[in-house]
């Protein structure tokens, strides 16, 4: 007897919405598993992984700052994933929006500027992030080289150039050599949504962009020949839909968003820009995508649930003592196995006896 | 500056090779994956992986030769991870590879998270008596390391498997049409996942050159991005074992040129030069491709196809 896959005549509705959730029932038996094999008991780590910090007021406010890049990142990446576009950058794209951003911010730094400085630099920050992420567009459709790689050592370069604006130019001559800019000016900074929190206007933003890529996604013409190059390249290229142009529109779409968390990012709860101040955000991003289904209110729900294994994995390793690669782990865990379950969608598994099996071959 | 004296160039050819061997193994093995028609996103995770399991088991058991095998064998796991997913389960190929890698660099900071700080003897260089002293090309052609050796042997190896035997052109056959092959009676799947193996077994063994060898500790994330220049190397050798080589050697001359020039204090930001072997890969990326749209992909067709066969 053997097990093969079988595609469904039609899509199971029930399979789509109960694959994340298979998903993350999985993910966390598996948790539990890893937590007993590093000695830990998986209850007390499972709930202070995902329950603590659903327990008081800082940490639900922790949950939406950390869900905000990773929302507003992934709501761009999932319009290229819909067109079949390989964007997997999206972390450098973060980087050079927090660049160009703050680059305002160090150059009025002390200047007394006005108001228009932060919604300049928000606007420079989505517009680095598109530019750099137009680089691997431009290489894919002009040239034809594949943009899973090109973006990818855009990361590299993103980071290196990050790296020496902070440590060369950009360094805070008062900062005791650290390799950090100055503390932003007020008006530089991204105002707080409630006094004394850290919830800041980017989560609102993070709203918007959800709900306009809901809106793009299922009521405009563009969101169709997105998914419809993405799903049916052929009957796309029968209709007229160019390829290329969606290469480029999700490209540039994707790197603004993820530029616009850059600098939203830097210039809300870190407030200065220094090397590694992105956990990997643009990274995670691409998980959130994919367990949120490619839809923006799924990416929503995904987006805070990633954010709990952030802060949980935080919290664990100052409770528990378990290393903070352990949340890395998870997430890469909880990918295996969105990724399996969302397979659930297309096929089903169907027990085959081989006698069978080779005399269906033959039939 | 000396830069013609023979100590110094010979210092450099030996840095070279050294800096090409990982992604050589690395993208050798992805090579006959992807020629099976399989793209394997996930060759960071692997090689980190191979790096710390690599390190672990010399640590434990003082052997250069348990650490590669441990290597080998943490590549071999994590590609059957991919396989079951790719090609157990049709999962899409990029976003499996995509999360063996971000597991893996999880997984690889858990294992090595205890050996950081900890040291070994690297792996002994070849020394032959009267060969290894020649003068100028003695060290570099009989006094490297056995993973040096491997790497081309390997690359010879996968050159012969690949266009002198049969094996290796039904292999070629999956990857260029899987229908065909599989109307033909070939098993695709079965080949697939031999073939994924494999290139797993490659990369760990690549990963693992790297604290057992290059450097002789184990650091976090140390593969700094090797995996993603191999797949590069792929498309870059147009999918032949032979370019593969000389690709991986002109990567390592860049990152070594862009280290010695950071040691002469060349007045240009080392970040810039860090960037140089990055840089190089798109821009090679993007001057390869083009050509190659002039001639015809190279590709094998099925590259990263899912396949699910009909029974």
């Amino acid at each position: 007897m053997r097990l093969v896959l079988e595609r469904r005549a039609e899509r199971s509705t029930a399979a789509a919405v109960a694959s994340p959730l298979i998903a993350i029932a999985l993910t966390l038996t598996t948790m539990a598993i890893l937590f007993a094999a590093l000695g830990k008991n998986p209850v007390t780590a499972l709930s202070v992984y995902f329950v603590e910090p659903l327990t008081d007021s800082y940490s639900l406010v922790e949950l939406a700052v950390k869900a905000t890049p990773l929302v507003m990142i992934a709501v761009g990446l999932s319009l290229c994933y819909l067109a079949n576009v390989w964007n997997i950058g999206a972390e450098g794209q973060f980087l050079v929006g927090a660049v160009c951003g703050s680059w305002l911010a160090v150059l009025t730094q002390g200047a007394d500027a006005g108001a228009w400085v932060l919604p300049a630099m928000l606007m420079l920050g989505a517009v680095g992030g598109a530019l750099y992420a137009l680089l691997p567009a431009i290489a894919k459709v002009r040239f034809g080289a594949s943009e899973i790689l090109t973006s990818l050592m855009l990361v590299y370069v993103a980071d290196l150039l990050l790296d020496y604006l902070v440590r060369g130019p950009w360094r805070d001559p008062n900062g005791f050599n650290f390799p950090t800019t100055a503390e932003f000016d007020a008006v530089a900074t991204v105002p707080v949504l409630v006094d004394g929190t850290r919830l800041h206007l980017g989560a609102l933003i993070t709203l918007v962009a959800v709900a306009v890529a809901a809106v793009l996604l299922s009521h405009t013409i563009k969101g169709f020949e997105i998914k419809v190059v993405g799903a049916a390249p052929r009957a796309a290229r029968f209709a007229g839909f160019s390829a290329d142009k969606l290469v480029i529109l999700t490209f540039l779409i994707s790197g603004a968003l993820a530029g616009l968390a850059g600098i939203i990012e830097v210039a809300g709860p870190v407030c200065h820009l220094q090397p590694n101040f992105s956990p990997g955000y643009g990274f995670t991003a691409i998980i959130v995508a994919f367990l949120g289904r490619l839809n923006p209110v799924g990416i929503l729900i995904a987006g805070l649930f990633l954010a709990l294994t952030f802060i949980g994995g935080e919290q664990a390793q100052i409770s528990i003592k378990v290393p903070l690669d352990l949340t890395k782990v998870f997430q890469g865990i909880l990918l295996f196995y969105v990724l399996a379950c969302d397979s659930l969608i297309l096929y089903r598994i169907r027990a085959v006896s081989s006698r069978r099996g080779a005399a269906d071959a033959i039939a | 500056m000396p830069l013609l004296e023979p100590a110094f160039l010979q210092a450099i050819i030996l840095s070279v090779i050294a800096a090409s061997t990982p992604l050589l193994l690395a993208a050798a093995g992805e090579l006959v994956a992807e020629r099976a028609g399989v793209l394997n996103l996930g060759i960071e995770g692997m090689m980190i992986m191979g790096a710390a399991c690599g390190f672990a088991s010399a640590y434990f058991t003082g052997s250069v030769i348990a650490g590669a095998l441990g290597g080998i064998l943490a590549g071999m796991l994590m590609s059957a991870v991919f396989a079951a997913l790719t090609l157990g389960l049709a999962v899409n190929q990029v976003a499996a590879g995509l999360a063996l890698t971000i597991f893996g660099i999880g997984l690889s900071g858990l294992i090595g998270a205890g050996f950081v700080g900890e040291r070994i003897e690297t792996a002994p260089h070849l020394y032959l008596p009267l060969l290894t002293d020649l003068p100028f090309a003695g060290k570099i052609v009989f006094g490297q390391d056995g993973f040096v050796y491997a790497s081309i042997a390997l690359t010879i190896g996968i050159r012969w498997f690949l266009y002198g035997t049969r094996a290796g052109l039904i292999l070629r056959a999956v990857g260029d049409n899987h229908v065909s092959a599989h109307a033909l009676g070939y098993p695709v799947l079965r080949i697939r996942f031999a073939a994924v193996l494999f290139g797993g077994a490659c990369a760990g063994l690549g990963g693992a050159y790297l604290p057992l060898a290059y450097t002789p500790f184990f650091i976090p994330g140390m593969t700094a991005g090797r995996g993603w220049i191999a797949l590069a190397l792929v498309v870059f050798a147009s999918w032949r074992p032979g370019r593969v080589a000389i690709g991986a050697y002109l990567f390592g001359f860049v990152t070594i040129l862009q280290l010695h020039f950071q040691a002469l204090h060349v007045p240009i930001p080392s970040q810039f030069m860090s960037s140089l072997p990055y840089l190089a890969t798109v821009v090679v990326l993007i001057a390869i491709s083009r050509r190659r749209g002039l001639a015809g992909s190279a590709a094998p067709a099925s590259l990263g196809l899912v396949f699910v066969p009909d029974r």
